[in-house]
């Protein structure tokens, strides 16, 4: 066989401009320390539900290399594949190998972004929601009012009555329909931007507020500010950070993804904290990865290291760091006796790392009981925009997972990113879960617990 | 590519969903856990039923297209890459497990099923099925029994070949055999079950397979034994033996080995160590106690620097499922992982870690060393770059000397892994001439047109290594 490699890839000259692309983005030596021994198939959910090769991390690695090294081209149905990764990376924990599969699939992405499909609807949606909306926080703010206006003034009545939404896909009114209340006012507007610990502050830590979260769940930050402030920490929230970028990073639209990891590290590195806390997966699992995101920009470089080393998931933190909390004390809480389970957040549980630190917390608890459901750490199918793209796929998981939170049998299904709460939300509904059955962020729940004992 | 007409027939017996001939489907089982092999079929077919299989096959022998079948794609002999193109025949849809008989102890199950999942629920009804490949997470029971896999029980409990009592199968003309049955004793006849377990799917496609299922042991012990010395630790598995204890597992990991696994599994593995060995015996708890004491003795003689006694069950788990990671966890070192499957009287185990070290030496490359000690079963790996063709060479020849090591300490070129395609010019060494002659006659009796696993066991050539690109 002749040699067709020269150091590190093989030296093709594609005719494809997307093989090409593809070639030039991809990690090769990520390729090939992938030794196809097939660990990583039963921890796949796409292949757990269609029994496919070719929707496995293992399948998915061999037809980008395929497409790297030309055996084939990146047809209509490659992009598909490729789309239909849920991006959860629980193929990585379970590769003794160390494949990066999450920088493969993006990088994939990326080049896929280069030479977009024309006239298909699911990029121009991508694309409006990403360019135009996340990044910009004035715009975001102002969806957020212009929702909760359309929530409450009875618009949103008239505009169901009327069968509106339903020229919108089905999956997309389910969505729409379970949308908590939006607000415009978010955390920094409610707490201000210093938030101080009660008691001896045992630490400086900054807030990362991230864009839905603040929009959808604001409720959820200042709660995540008030139990960070009872566990001894004084909370900064700098009103200059952005979105995180890991949407468009995971859709491939690398090149905004760094440009608002640098706003952050910026935007962070004046204050000089501690730790940079987060409450929600999906975003944390970036943050962690500046480093990597930005490791070609050398005048970023060592920024955005620092901040990546001070991300933590505020359950690691509370868990690791903080002050015991009253939630804990069986003598003062007044809470009624309640059964929780856990929905694991891919992201917090696969990159951060920390998938113990909630279910350690809820543990915790007093009066009440952890049930750990089948499969919590399976994706639930909300993977970031995955529910919007691929409804059918995701159909399926949620049905999936909403048996085993039925036999878990719990009065509170609670998780730790806004994409897997909603997620919850709609299954729930959709699925007929337990009537008297809450779905809240951990942070809720436990900041709940705590303010019950000092009513 | 297959004509339109035959890929109509095809479709028409498995159902329009079950025959896949898009580029997705050919390049995503264009290959296996063998490095450096690829070559794309033709079609991928998934049947349901043994009737499914034998239409299939009726309609391919009658067009001559050749038949792959695949389990999970984790052999490491190149079994399932389509070398000569032709139909790769997925075996996942056929994976139930059809009945468990109490009274017999036997279980009847459908090739596809994965093996820990038919062990997770033998376990469940309180029994016990031995063979535990590490690879068992994602392996079938088919390809286990088409390799004749082992695992980490195999010192005690033997291996594949031991369990199976009975099998359906479908020949390549389509017609339906049955060997076998729940029986401990059958003479009618030529060994057929015993002939197909290992046959790599080169004379007939598995469809059903019962098996033999035993007690479980009552309790189980689980020792780490570290070593300043590889020798020294290769030694004690031959001193255990000579001393007449067998323990359910006697594995050997070396340094190399111990550093890759302990980066993976984070278990504070000793990496000051040349070697360890995971000893685990099961039985009645007075005697285990009993063996594991007298274990202890044989280590210290041995001059293990520390002996550790997993504190729970779990903690034994997670030093097995350690141990299993050990072949994926050593890519981590080098972009391609070339492991072979050497296997000599466990006697002379010590003599053959020495060997391997010297041959690496020679050829200058680097290889680890693990794998299932208590049979003497050695997995060195060597840790390379496909595209370092020099090295490949060196790495090859190496290999070449570690065969011929094995044989001439009256060894096998594979114990567990199979002939496939990267043994097959070796399998002349082992087996002679007048053997190969056999078996080919044996091959023609089954498969006469070469439709079954074509390419796999018989080489055009013995002894130079084969690497082939195809599609
Ligand atoms: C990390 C790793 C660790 C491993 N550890 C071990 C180990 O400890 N012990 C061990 O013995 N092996 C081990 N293996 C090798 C491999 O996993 C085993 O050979 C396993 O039995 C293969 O099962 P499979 O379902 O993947 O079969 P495949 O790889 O799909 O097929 C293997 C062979 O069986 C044939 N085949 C499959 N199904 C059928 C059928 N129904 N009828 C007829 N022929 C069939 C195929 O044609 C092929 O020749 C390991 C592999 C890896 C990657
Ligand atoms: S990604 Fe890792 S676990 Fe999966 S096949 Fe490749 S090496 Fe094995
Ligand atoms: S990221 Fe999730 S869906 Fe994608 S290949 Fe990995 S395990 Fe499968």
């Amino acid at each position: 066989m002749d040699n067709p490699f020269v150091a590190g890839k093989p030296a093709i000259a594609h005719d494809n401009p997307l093989s090409r692309t593809i070639l030039r983005k991809l990690d090769y030596d990520q390729l090939t320390n992938c030794m196809r021994c097939g660990f990583c198939l039963p921890a796949c959910p796409t292949f757990r539900e269609t029994g496919l090769e070719q929707e496995s991390p293992r399948g998915r690695i061999a037809l980008m290399k395929a497409v790297a090294d030309g055996l084939m081209n990146p047809d209509q149905a490659f992009r598909v594949q490729m789309d239909h990764c849920l991006g959860c990376r629980a193929c990585e924990p379970a590769c003794p190998a160390d494949v990066k599969y999450g920088q493969l699939i993006e990088q994939t992405r990326d080049a896929l972004e280069d030479h977009p499909e024309r006239g298909l609807p699911a990029a121009g949606l991508r694309k409006v929601l990403f360019q135009g909306v996340f990044p910009n926080r004035s715009r975001l703010k102002w969806i957020g009012k212009s929702l909760a206006f359309y929530q409450k003034s009875g618009l949103r009545r008239i505009v169901r009555g009327t069968g509106m939404m339903r020229l919108f896909a089905p999956h997309l009114r389910e969505m729409e329909e379970i949308l908590p209340d939006a607000t415009g006012r978010g955390v920094v507007e409610q707490l201000g931007t210093l938030f101080p610990a009660k008691g001896s502050p045992l630490a400086r830590v900054a807030l990362f507020r991230g864009c839905i979260m603040d929009v959808l769940f604001a409720e959820t930050n200042v709660n995540t500010v008030k139990l960070l402030s009872e566990a001894g920490f004084d909370v900064y929230i700098p009103e200059e950070q952005v979105c995180c970028g890991a949407l468009h990073a995971h859709s491939g639209e690398l090149e905004e993804a760094r440009a608002l990891a640098r706003a952050n590290v910026k935007a962070f590195k004046e204050l000089d904290m501690d730790y940079i806390v987060s409450n929600a997966g999906g975003c944390g699992a970036l943050l962690v990865e500046y480093d990597h995101l930005l490791q070609d920009e050398s005048d970023w470089r060592e920024n955005a290291a620092w901040f990546a080393q001070r991300v933590i998931d505020i359950s690691q933190l509370l868990v690791d760091k903080g002050r015991e909390l009253p939630f804990a004390d069986e003598a003062a809480t007044a809470a009624e006796p309640a059964v929780m389970t856990y929905q694991d957040s891919c992201h917090l549980r696969n990159v951060m790392k920390s998938g113990s630190a909630p279910r350690q917390l809820l543990k915790r608890v007093a009066n009440a009981e952890f049930n750990e459901m089948k499969e919590a750490d399976r994706c639930c199918g909300s993977a970031g925009t995955y529910n919007v793209m691929q409804p059918e796929m995701a159909g399926t998981l949620l049905k999936h997972k909403m048996e085993h939170v039925k036999a878990a049998n719990a009065h509170y299904l609670l998780t730790s990113n806004p994409g897997c709460l909603l997620q919850m939300i709609l299954g729930a509904k959709k699925h007929n879960a337990r009537a008297d059955m809450k779905v809240m962020h951990v942070v809720d729940f436990l900041y709940e617990r705590i303010s019950r004992k000092d009513e | 590519m297959l004509d339109r007409v035959l890929v109509k027939q095809l479709r028409a017996i498995v159902g329009e969903a079950y025959f896949r001939d898009d580029k997705e489907s050919l390049v995503a089982h264009s290959y296996d856990g063998t490095p450096m092999l690829q070559a794309l079929p033709d079609g991928v077919i998934y049947p349901e039923s043994t009737q499914q299989i034998s239409d299939v096959m009726k309609l391919l022998a009658s067009r001559r297209v050749p038949v792959v079948t695949r389990g999970s794609g984790s052999n490491l002999c190149g079994g399932t890459v389509p070398v000569q193109g032709g139909v790769v025949m997925v075996m996942h849809r056929m994976n139930r497990i059809l009945e468990t008989d109490l009274e017999n102890l036997t279980a009847t199950v459908q090739p596809g099923i994965i093996t820990s999942e038919f062990i997770n629920h033998i376990e469940s009804l309180g029994l016990f099925y031995p063979p535990d490949p590490s690879s068992m997470r994602i392996s079938t029971i088919g390809g286990n029994i088409a390799e004749c896999s082992g695992g980490l029980r195999g010192l005690k409990y033997g291996t594949t070949k031991d369990y199976v009592l009975g099998l359906e199968a479908v020949l390549a003309n389509g017609d339906i055999i049955r060997t076998g049955g729940k029986l401990m004793k059958d003479v009618a006849g030529y060994d057929l079950t015993k002939l197909l377990v290992g046959s790599e799917g080169t004379l007939a496609i598995i469809t059903e397979a019962t098996l033999k299922l035993v007690p479980p042991p009552a309790s189980k012990k689980t020792m780490l034994a570290m070593y300043r010395d590889l020798y020294g630790a290769a030694r004690t598995v031959s001193a255990i033996i000579e001393s007449k204890i067998i323990p359910a597992t006697l594995e050997i990991m070396d340094n190399p080995t111990i550093r890759v696994v302990d980066a993976y599994a984070k278990l504070g593995l000793p990496l000051d160590m040349e070697a360890v060995l995971l000893i685990e015996q099961d039985g009645d708890p007075e005697k285990v106690e009993r063996d594991m004491e007298r274990i202890r003795e044989v280590c210290e003689r041995e001059r293990a620097d520390r002996i550790e006694i997993a504190s729970s069950r779990e903690e034994a788990e997670k030093l097995l499922t350690a141990r299993r990671s050990a072949f994926t966890a050593l890519a981590r070192l080098r972009p391609t992982t070339i492991l072979e499957d050497a296997t000599v009287p466990r006697s002379k185990i010590a003599d053959m870690v020495l060997r391997i070290n010297e041959i690496a030496k020679k050829y200058n490359i680097s290889i680890a060393t693990f794998g299932h000690a208590g049979d003497g079963n050695l997995h060195p790996t060597a840790t390379t770059d496909a595209r370092d063709h020099d090295e490949i060479s060196r790495v090859e020849r190496a290999f070449e000397d570690i065969f011929a090591a094995a044989i001439e300490l009256g060894g096998t070129i594979t114990g567990e892994h199979g002939v496939g395609m990267v043994k097959a010019p070796f399998l002349e060494w082992k087996i002679g001439a007048p053997g190969m002659e056999l078996m080919k006659g044996i091959k023609q009796a089954f498969d006469p047109h070469h439709l079954l696993n074509p390419g796999k066991l018989f080489a055009k050539e013995t002894r130079k290594r084969v690497v082939i690109d195809h599609g």
